[in-house]
């Protein structure tokens, strides 16, 4: 482990932590949500440099607050319009924390509570639904401007923009920092768990390499955690903590030492975590305690079958296939449709046939999306009907954008479905 | 914070509502003024049609007037308020009982009042 590496490491653990609770705690003292978050970023890219170039510091969270702090009172200053605000707020008393040490989780004093009401801020549905994401990373996560345009591809300049503008909407349109009262709570969770979900996929499918400084997906996994915590009498919450955690359990196993994906029936089990693994049983067990059924516990429930058998022929189809029948009622998307006729075909031979045919009436809906293409050529081929299954391949491997997906698509390793994503 | 609702609709989708459910939606409308009457920072307006709209336009030779509304959307504008609310859920949760929402076409905008104009300064 280089010195980079290391420093990057506690930086990034530390940035996790502390940086969405300055930017909620800034906002409270200054009044101003985007000065706030500013003063946090500045200071996550100086601590980034400072820590990189010097070693870590003794105590990074209070040396994050420390520059983030100092920041803000400089934005404040240099606004002339608030030279009065800067003015009584210079000699401020240090804030709650004087002796502030990394937390552990276990002590938290309404800190959860100022995290998850910056959460629901930056994904709230005034908001543009790709600025979301992009807003959340950075405010709540901790990541910076070009860290997030690395992990998804896209030009630093625009995913700027698209972040000022959606970081000034919260200031202008007057969107609170709030928890959402109890009769909005379940719509606006839903909003938030859509979000920290693509977080995890931006981080599953980035993870060949397009970001090495972050683990999204891991970050991922840890907010979805904290929300259902944070909120520990919503089902859907703890779902997808458990839903999140059973595929990062997986992780390790994913890739090949040269960097190929490995689909699910390849993997090798023992590589899978299984601590946590039996954490996500544990959320699940909380979910179904609460008896309010929603489609990211039946993921989660699916995503237990496949964690929890001793390999691929073992698995319990039968199970996998009633599951994803109550999942299509809560979401009939194609999609879904497409990953329960890959589990139909599981079953037995005599099921590839109509699995196949199953598939082809989503033809309309996904006939832009890689993995509809690699299904049908992994049945078509069980089918034995070669030509046409090279004939999907081939379509299949010029709609994906993902090094390793396409490595995988063009070296025709994948000798089964794309049951889950892997 | 005060938010101006700019309440529209698309007249062109008005031949498919049921009349007594159009009827019914205006008299919820009164009385949705009515229990939400503490929210109002004042009176507001409801428009008459657009073909009674006028609009000065800027012309190379000095304003134009001509007839008709400022542009050529589906959406018309048929009325106003300003309300004074905490923050903008609380003008969400107001709106989104608006009664006339139960009408195709439909729909409401909040847009946020300036209120501090040393921004300008």
């Amino acid at each position: 482990v280089t010195p980079i590496q290391s420093a990057d490491g506690l930086l990034a653990r530390t940035l996790r932590e502390e940086s969405g609770l300055l930017v909620a705690r800034l906002a409270r003292q200054f009044h101003d949500f985007d000065l706030a978050e500013e003063a946090v970023q500045t200071a996550v890219s100086e601590a980034l440099e400072a820590w990189r170039r010097d070693g870590a510091p003794d105590n990074p969270a209070a040396w994050l607050q420390t520059a983030a702090r100092h920041n803000a009172l400089d934005l404040v200053r240099r606004r002339s319009r608030q030279v009065a605000l800067a003015m009584r707020l210079a000699p401020a008393p240090e804030p709650d924390g004087a002796s502030y040490d990394v937390p552990d989780g276990s002590t938290d004093g309404g800190r959860t509570d100022d995290r998850l009401a910056l959460l629901f801020a930056c994904c709230h549905p005034a908001l543009a639904p790709e600025a979301r994401l992009a807003l959340t990373l950075r405010a709540v996560v901790g990541m910076t401007t070009p860290q997030i345009a690395r992990a998804f591809l896209v030009n630093e300049r625009t995913l700027a923009q698209r972040i000022v503008r959606a970081k000034r909407k919260i200031v202008t349109a007057g969107i609170a920092l709030t928890v959402p009262a109890d009769d909005v709570l379940a719509e606006r969770l839903s909003d938030v768990l859509a979000v920290v979900a693509l977080m995890y996929n931006e981080g599953f499918v980035s993870s060949d390499g397009a970001t090495q400084d972050r683990d999204l997906a891991g970050d991922a996994v840890w907010l979805a955690g904290v929300v259902a915590t944070s909120l520990p009498g919503e089902a859907e919450a703890w779902g997808l903590a458990a839903l999140l955690t059973f595929q990062h359990a997986r992780a390790a196993a994913r890739f090949s030492e040269d960097g190929d994906l490995v689909l699910l029936p390849d993997q090798d089990r023992s590589r899978w975590d299984h601590a946590a693994i039996a954490a996500g049983e544990a959320m699940l067990e909380r979910a179904a305690a609460l008896h309010a059924p929603g489609p990211f516990q039946l993921r989660a429930a699916i995503a237990a079958c496949h964690a929890t058998s001793p390999s691929w022929a073992e698995t319990d189809w039968l199970q996998i296939v009633t599951l994803f029948e109550v999942l299509t009622r809560h979401d009939p998307s194609p999609v879904v449709r497409l990953n329960r006729a890959v589990a139909m075909s599981q079953i037995g031979p005599h099921e590839v046939a109509p699995s196949l045919a199953a598939v082809d009436e989503l033809a309309d809906h996904l006939d832009g999306y890689h993995l509809f293409h690699a299904t049908r050529a992994e049945l078509l081929t069980r089918l034995g009907r070669d030509d046409e299954a090279a004939a999907a391949n081939a379509r299949a491997l010029s709609l994906t954008t993902n090094d390793a997906e396409r490595r995988l698509l063009a070296t025709r390793l994948h000798r089964h479905p794309l049951t889950d994503g892997s | 914070m005060k938010y101006v609702l700019m309440f529209t609709s698309r007249p062109d989708l008005n031949a498919s509502v049921d009349p007594e459910l159009g009827q019914a939606v205006y008299k919820k409308v009164y009385e949705w003024f009515q229990e939400n009457g503490e929210k109002f920072a004042d009176s507001g307006a409801e428009l008459l049609g657009i073909e009674t709209a006028t609009t000065i336009k800027h012309g190379d030779d000095g304003p134009v007037v001509v007839d008709g509304p400022f542009n050529e959307a589906k959406e018309i504008v048929g009325g106003f308020s300003v309300i004074d609310v905490p923050d903008m859920d609380a003008a969400v949760a107001l709106v989104k009982t608006w009664p006339q929402l139960e009408l195709p076409g439909v729909a409401v905008e909040i847009r946020p009042m300036v209120e501090d104009y040393s921004q300008f300064e």
